[in-house]
C-alpha cells in the first residue's frame, strides 16, 4: 500500500495536535472561568443568604412536647396523670457505632428485647436529624447514676426527665378511659402532615378508651424552642421559645367511688355494670370485670404481660359494656309489655292460661315458661312483668308480630349504637323481617315473634344498650345518649336527647308500677334484693340461655359446664318516684337474674343514693 | 523492525538543558508537575484533617496513600514511551481481561461488583483501564497517519467501547463515561475531522427527544429529573447538594476559618471527607481559598498540556493530552456538582478527597505524564 510507503510528516502531525490543543485550552479555560463564576455567586453574591441557612442548621429548632390533659372523677377524684419518668434515648447521628454503644447500655442497664426491638424499629425510619429516639422508659435513680458515670464512654446518648402517663387506680377504670401507648409504626402511617408536626416530641398517643377518643384534646398543641448547640450538639443555651399548649383536662360524670361499689359487688364473676344518671345521661359507673392494669401499655408493654393478658379465657382485655352482646332475656319485657298497651294489642287488664307452656295453633311444639308448673289460670300484664311469666309475652308476641315490637324497641335505642363517647361501641341485633330475610335468607316464622318476645332467639343486647334503655323507662320516654364527660376545661357537655317517645302516661304507669312490683311486690321475682331498703326501686330480672336447650331434655345446670350457665341480667332504676340512678347489669354465666344481678345493682342504688344523702344532709346542716 | 526507528525528529524538541534540566532527564521527574502536586496534596490533607472531624488517623492514612501513590509515580516515570506504547496491547487486553473476571467472579458491595480479590488483596480493574485505554487509543492512533481515517476510527471506538461496556455492566456508570471520554478525547487530539464531531453532536442532540418519550419508563424520566434538580427532593438526594451549597455560600469571601465552619464540623454535610470536600474547603476557606485550588489545579493542567505541546512523537503528545484533559474532567465534575451546577455523579476531587486507589491511578498517570517530558531527545541539538 502505498500509504505505508509515505513517512510520517512529524511537523504536520505536531501542527494538527498543536491546534486542538489550543482549542481545548480555550474550552477549558471558559469552563474553569464558569466554576469560578458559581463560586463567585455562591460566595459573594448570595453570601447572606447561605450565612443565615447555615445560622439556622446551628441553631436547632426542638419541640416542646404539650403536658397531657388529666382526667377526674365527678368529685374532683384524679382518675390520670402524668408523672415524670426518666427515659433513655440515643441520638443516632451521634453514635459512631450503634451495637457497640448498645452492648454497653445493655451491661450497665436492663434493656428488655421488646424495647430493643421498637428501638430498632424507630432507628429505620427517616425522621428529623438529630432527635432523640427513646430505648427505655421508666429508669430507676440507681440506673441513672450508672448512666452518669459512664457518660464519658456514651456519646450521643441523653437521659431525659419526661411526663408519662399514670392511672393511679389501676384496673379500676381500664375499660372506660382507655390506655395511651407509644406511637405505633401503623400510627405513623395513617399520621398526615399536620399530625407529624403535632406529635413531634410527643411519644405516646391514645390507644382505646376515652384516650382515644378524646386524643386530640387531651394532646394539647406542640410547642417548639430555638436551642443553640455546640458541635457535640449540647444544649447551650435556648435562645427562644414558644411555650406548648397543655391538653384538656376531661371531668367525667363517672363517680370513682360507685364504680368500686360495683367492682366489688360482682366479686369474682365476669360482667358487667353500667349505671346511668336518669336525668343528664351522664354514665356513673361503667364495670367490665374481669379487668386490667392500664400502666403497662403506656411505655409498650412486654410479650409476656400481652400474652398473658391475651390469651385469658376470661378475656380480661374485652370491653364487656360496650363489646359484649348478650340476649337480653326477660329485662325487655316492660317494653314488650308497653309496646302492647301503646299499640292497643292488649288491655292492662286482659289475662292469659298459663299452663307452663304455650303452643301456637296448629303446631305441636312446645314453648316453655321458666316455671314448670305456669304461673295460673289468669295472668294480667302486671303480674307478667313482676312475676316474669313467659306464656303472658308468648302470647302477646303471637298477637303483636314482630314489626310494632322492631319498630318500638328501636325507640329504645335496641339495635343500633347508643352513641357514648367510647370508641368501638358494638351495635347489638334488635331484629326485624327485613334483617331476617337479608342476613339469614329466611322468612320471619311465628315462633320467632315468640323469641322475640321474652328477649331470646336473635336479639342481642350490650349492657351500656340495656343501661340507656332503662334510663328512658325511669324518665318515661326521654331516650338520652350516654355521655362519660361532663366537662372538657372549662366547657359543660350538654345532655343529648335523642328522641322523646310520645307513649300515654296510663301506660306508662302500668308497666313502671309493673317493675316496681317486681322489686317490692309480694311475689315479685327480686323481692329479696329490695328487702330493708328505705326508698322504693323498680326493675327487671332477666336470664339469658348460652346454649340452646335441645327440645324434651331438662335443663341441667349441674351438666353444663360453668361456662355454658345462663347469663344473669338485672335492670333497674330507683328511686320511684323521682327516678335518679338506672342501672343494668349483666353476669355472665350467673344463673339467676334475681339471685345474683338484682343485688349487685342493689348495692350501687345504695352506695349512690345514701352519698347523695349525706351531701344533701351535709349542705342542709 | 518498526517504523519508529527511521523517523526523524522534530526541530525544536532539542534545547540547550542547563544543569537543573540535566537532572530531570536523568531522574525522569518534572520538578515544576511535581511540587504542584504536592502543593495540592497538602493543602488537600489540611481541609481533610478538617473534614475529617479534626481526626489524625484518617490523614495520616490518607498521607500514607499519597506516598504509595508519588511511589508509583516513580515508578512509572522511569517506563520510557517507546516501551509503554510497546506495552500498550498487553495492558489493554489485560485489563479487558480483568473487568471480564469481576463480572464472573468479582467481590461484591453495596450491589455492585468492581473489586477483584487476589490472595486477600482487593483491587479495581476498572481503575487500570482508566490508563489503559487512553495509552491503548494514543498507541493505536500514534502509529497511523494523522488525521485518523474512518476506519481507524471505527477501530479506535471499538477500542473505546468495550471497556466502556464491561464497566457498565457492573455497574458503574460514572467510571465507564470517564473511561469512555478519555479514549475519545485522543480521537479529538488525533485530529478527528470537524465533519464527524459536528455529525455524532446533531445524532446525539437530536436523539434525545425520541429518547426521553418513546424509550425511557415514568420512574426513569423521574430520575433523571431529580438529577438534574435534586434540590425537589430535599429530604433525599436534595439534601447533600442544600448542604454543600448552604456550606459553601456561607463561607464567603475569605471563609469561616480553619475548624471553624459549623456545616462540616456539626456534620450537617454528608460526605465531607470524599466527594463533597471541596464544601468544607468554601466554607472554612472562603473564595480565596477555592481560589487558590483552582488556581493550583489550572497550573497542573498547563503544564500537562505543555508536556503534551513539547512531546517527541505523537503517541506521547496524544497521551499527554488526554491524560491532563482527563484530569481537568475530574476537577470541573466534582467543583461543579458540589456546587450545584450538575448533577451529582460519584467523582472525587482529585488529590483531595479521601480514598486510596484513585490517587493511585491519578499519580501513576503523572508519572507517565513526567515519562514523556523527560524523554531523551533523540535527535540533536539545533543551536
Amino acid at each position: 500500500m502505498s500509504e505505508h510507503q509515505r513517512f510520517k510528516d512529524h511537523h504536520r502531525e505536531a501542527r494538527i495536535t498543536s491546534s486542538r490543543l489550543v482549542i481545548t485550552s480555550v474550552i477549558m479555560a471558559v469552563m474553569v472561568a464558569l466554576l469560578v463564576f458559581r463560586y463567585y455567586t455562591l460566595q459573594v453574591v448570595h453570601h447572606e443568604d447561605y450565612a443565615t441557612r447555615s445560622d439556622r442548621n446551628r441553631v436547632h429548632v426542638q419541640p416542646v412536647p404539650p403536658t397531657r390533659g388529666l382526667i377526674y372523677d365527678r368529685d374532683g377524684e384524679l382518675l390520670a396523670d402524668n408523672r415524670p419518668s426518666y427515659t433513655l434515648s440515643i441520638i443516632r447521628e451521634r453514635v459512631e457505632d450503634m451495637d457497640e454503644t448498645i452492648r454497653l447500655l445493655r451491661s450497665l442497664v436492663s434493656i428488655p428485647q421488646s424495647d430493643l426491638e421498637k428501638f430498632y424499629d424507630q432507628l429505620q425510619q427517616w425522621r428529623r436529624p438529630f432527635e432523640a429516639i427513646p430505648l427505655r422508659f421508666g429508669l430507676t435513680e440507681e440506673e441513672i447514676a450508672r448512666l452518669a458515670v459512664n457518660e464519658y464512654r456514651l456519646e450521643g446518648v441523653e437521659v431525659n426527665a419526661q411526663l408519662v402517663r399514670h392511672y393511679p387506680k389501676g384496673a379500676l377504670f381500664a375499660h372506660v378511659l382507655g390506655y395511651v401507648g407509644r406511637i405505633s409504626q401503623a400510627d405513623l402511617a395513617q399520621f398526615d402532615e399536620d399530625q407529624h408536626k403535632r406529635y413531634s416530641g410527643t411519644h405516646s398517643i391514645g390507644k382505646s378508651g376515652l384516650e382515644k377518643q378524646y386524643e386530640p384534646l387531651l394532646l394539647g398543641e406542640v410547642g417548639t424552642q430555638n436551642v443553640e448547640t455546640n458541635a457535640r450538639g449540647r444544649v447551650l443555651r435556648v435562645l427562644d421559645r414558644t411555650d406548648p399548649k397543655p391538653g384538656e383536662d376531661l371531668y367525667l360524670h363517672l363517680d370513682a367511688h360507685l364504680q368500686s361499689v360495683a367492682v366489688e359487688a360482682l366479686g369474682d364473676y365476669r360482667g358487667s355494670v353500667v349505671a346511668m344518671d336518669v336525668k343528664s345521661g351522664g354514665v356513673l359507673a361503667a364495670v367490665s370485670t374481669p379487668s386490667f392494669d392500664p400502666n403497662l401499655f403506656v411505655t409498650g408493654i412486654s410479650f409476656r404481660d400481652y400474652r398473658r393478658l391475651n390469651q385469658s379465657l376470661d378475656l380480661p382485655m374485652f370491653n364487656r359494656f360496650l363489646q359484649g352482646q348478650y340476649p337480653p332475656g326477660s329485662t325487655v319485657k316492660p317494653v314488650i309489655g308497653l309496646a302492647g298497651l301503646h299499640y292497643e294489642v292488649i288491655e292492662p287488664s286482659d289475662t292469659v292460661r298459663d299452663p307452663g307452656y304455650y303452643r301456637l295453633p296448629g303446631d305441636d311444639r312446645l314453648y316453655r315458661d321458666w316455671k314448670r308448673r305456669g304461673h295460673g289460670n289468669k295472668v294480667d300484664l302486671e303480674q307478667a312483668i313482676s312475676e316474669s311469666c313467659d306464656v303472658y309475652f308468648y302470647d302477646l308476641g303471637h298477637k303483636m308480630g314482630i314489626d310494632p315490637m322492631h319498630e318500638f324497641g328501636t325507640g329504645f335505642g335496641l339495635g343500633s349504637r347508643t352513641g357514648v363517647d367510647i370508641p368501638s361501641e358494638r351495635s347489638g341485633l334488635w331484629p326485624s323481617r327485613e334483617w331476617k330475610r337479608n342476613n339469614r335468607g329466611l322468612p320471619w316464622f311465628p315462633g320467632d315473634n315468640l323469641n322475640a318476645a321474652i328477649g331470646q332467639g336473635f336479639s342481642l343486647t350490650t349492657p351500656m344498650q340495656l343501661a340507656q334503655m332503662t334510663t328512658t323507662l325511669a324518665s318515661r320516654g326521654r331516650r338520652l345518649r350516654p355521655q362519660m364527660v361532663r366537662q372538657i376545661g372549662e366547657q359543660t357537655v350538654e345532655p343529648e336527647v335523642e328522641e322523646v317517645l310520645n307513649v300515654s302516661e296510663e301506660n306508662w304507669d302500668h308497666v313502671l308500677d309493673a317493675m316496681e312490683a317486681v322489686m317490692h311486690g309480694q311475689r315479685g321475682t327480686a323481692r329479696r334484693a329490695a328487702h330493708g331498703a328505705d326508698y322504693r326501686m323498680a326493675g327487671k330480672t332477666g336470664t339469658a340461655q348460652v346454649v340452646a336447650i335441645p327440645q324434651g331434655e331438662e335443663y341441667d345446670s349441674e351438666a353444663l359446664q360453668e361456662r355454658q350457665r345462663d347469663h344473669a341480667l338485672f335492670v333497674g332504676f330507683a328511686p320511684v318516684d323521682d327516678p335518679q340512678i338506672a342501672v343494668a347489669v349483666v353476669v355472665e354465666n350467673g344463673e339467676s337474674g334475681s339471685g345474683v344481678a338484682a343485688p349487685v345493682a342493689r348495692q350501687v342504688f345504695d352506695a349512690y343514693l345514701n352519698k347523695r344523702l349525706e351531701l344533701e344532709l351535709g349542705e342542709a346542716l | 523492525m518498526s517504523q519508529q526507528d527511521f523517523l526523524r525528529r522534530l526541530p525544536e524538541a532539542g534545547r540547550s538543558l542547563g544543569s537543573r534540566a540535566r537532572l530531570q532527564q536523568r531522574l525522569h521527574i518534572d520538578f515544576t508537575l511535581l511540587f504542584l502536586l504536592l502543593g495540592v496534596a497538602c493543602y488537600g490533607l489540611v481541609v481533610l484533617y478538617s473534614a475529617n472531624g479534626q481526626s489524625l488517623p484518617g490523614v495520616q492514612r490518607q498521607g500514607i496513600y499519597f506516598l504509595v501513590a508519588l511511589g508509583a509515580m516513580l515508578v512509572a516515570a522511569q517506563v520510557p514511551p517507546h516501551l509503554l506504547r510497546r506495552l500498550a496491547p498487553w495492558l489493554y487486553l489485560g485489563g479487558v481481561v480483568l473487568l471480564a473476571l469481576v463480572l464472573w467472579m468479582g467481590i461484591g458491595a453495596m450491589g455492585a461488583q468492581r473489586w477483584l480479590g487476589i490472595g486477600g488483596f482487593r483491587f479495581q480493574p476498572s481503575e487500570v483501564m482508566k490508563l489503559a485505554t487512553p495509552i491503548m487509543a494514543s498507541a493505536y492512533l500514534g502509529q497511523r497517519f494523522l488525521p485518523p481515517r474512518f476506519k481507524q476510527v471505527l477501530v479506535t471506538l471499538g477500542l473505546v467501547t468495550l471497556p466502556a461496556l464491561l464497566i457498565i455492566q457492573q455497574p458503574d456508570l460514572g467510571t465507564a463515561l470517564l473511561v469512555a471520554s478519555s479514549g475519545l478525547v485522543v480521537l479529538f487530539f488525533a485530529g478527528l475531522s470537524w465533519r464527524y464531531i459536528i455529525v455524532s453532536a446533531v445524532v446525539l442532540l437530536a436523539s434525545i427527544w425520541p429518547f426521553w418519550t418513546f424509550v425511557m419508563q415514568d420512574y426513569q424520566r423521574q430520575r433523571v429529573l431529580t438529577l438534574l434538580n435534586p434540590e425537589q427532593d430535599s429530604l433525599g438526594a436534595g439534601w447533600n447538594i442544600i448542604q454543600s451549597k448552604t456550606a459553601i455560600g456561607s463561607g464567603g469571601y475569605s471563609g469561616k476559618g480553619w475548624l471553624q465552619g459549623t456545616q462540616s464540623q456539626l456534620d450537617f454535610l454528608p460526605e465531607g471527607h470524599t466527594d463533597f470536600i471541596i464544601a468544607v474547603l468554601g466554607e472554612e476557606f472562603g473564595l480565596l481559598g477555592v481560589l487558590l485550588l483552582l488556581g493550583l489545579y489550572v497550573l497542573i493542567i498547563i503544564r500537562g498540556m505543555l508536556i503534551a505541546q513539547r512531546a517527541q512523537d505523537s503517541f506521547g503528545r496524544l497521551l499527554a493530552a488526554s491524560i491532563t484533559f482527563t484530569f481537568f474532567v475530574y476537577v470541573f465534575v466534582n467543583a461543579g456538582m458540589v456546587s450545584g451546577m450538575l448533577p451529582v455523579v460519584g467523582v472525587p476531587l482529585p488529590l483531595v478527597s479521601q480514598g486510596g486507589t484513585a490517587i493511585v491511578t491519578l499519580m501513576a498517570g503523572f508519572g507517565i505524564l513526567m515519562s514523556i517530558a523527560t524523554e531523551r531527545r533523540r535527535v540533536t541539538r539545533q543551536e
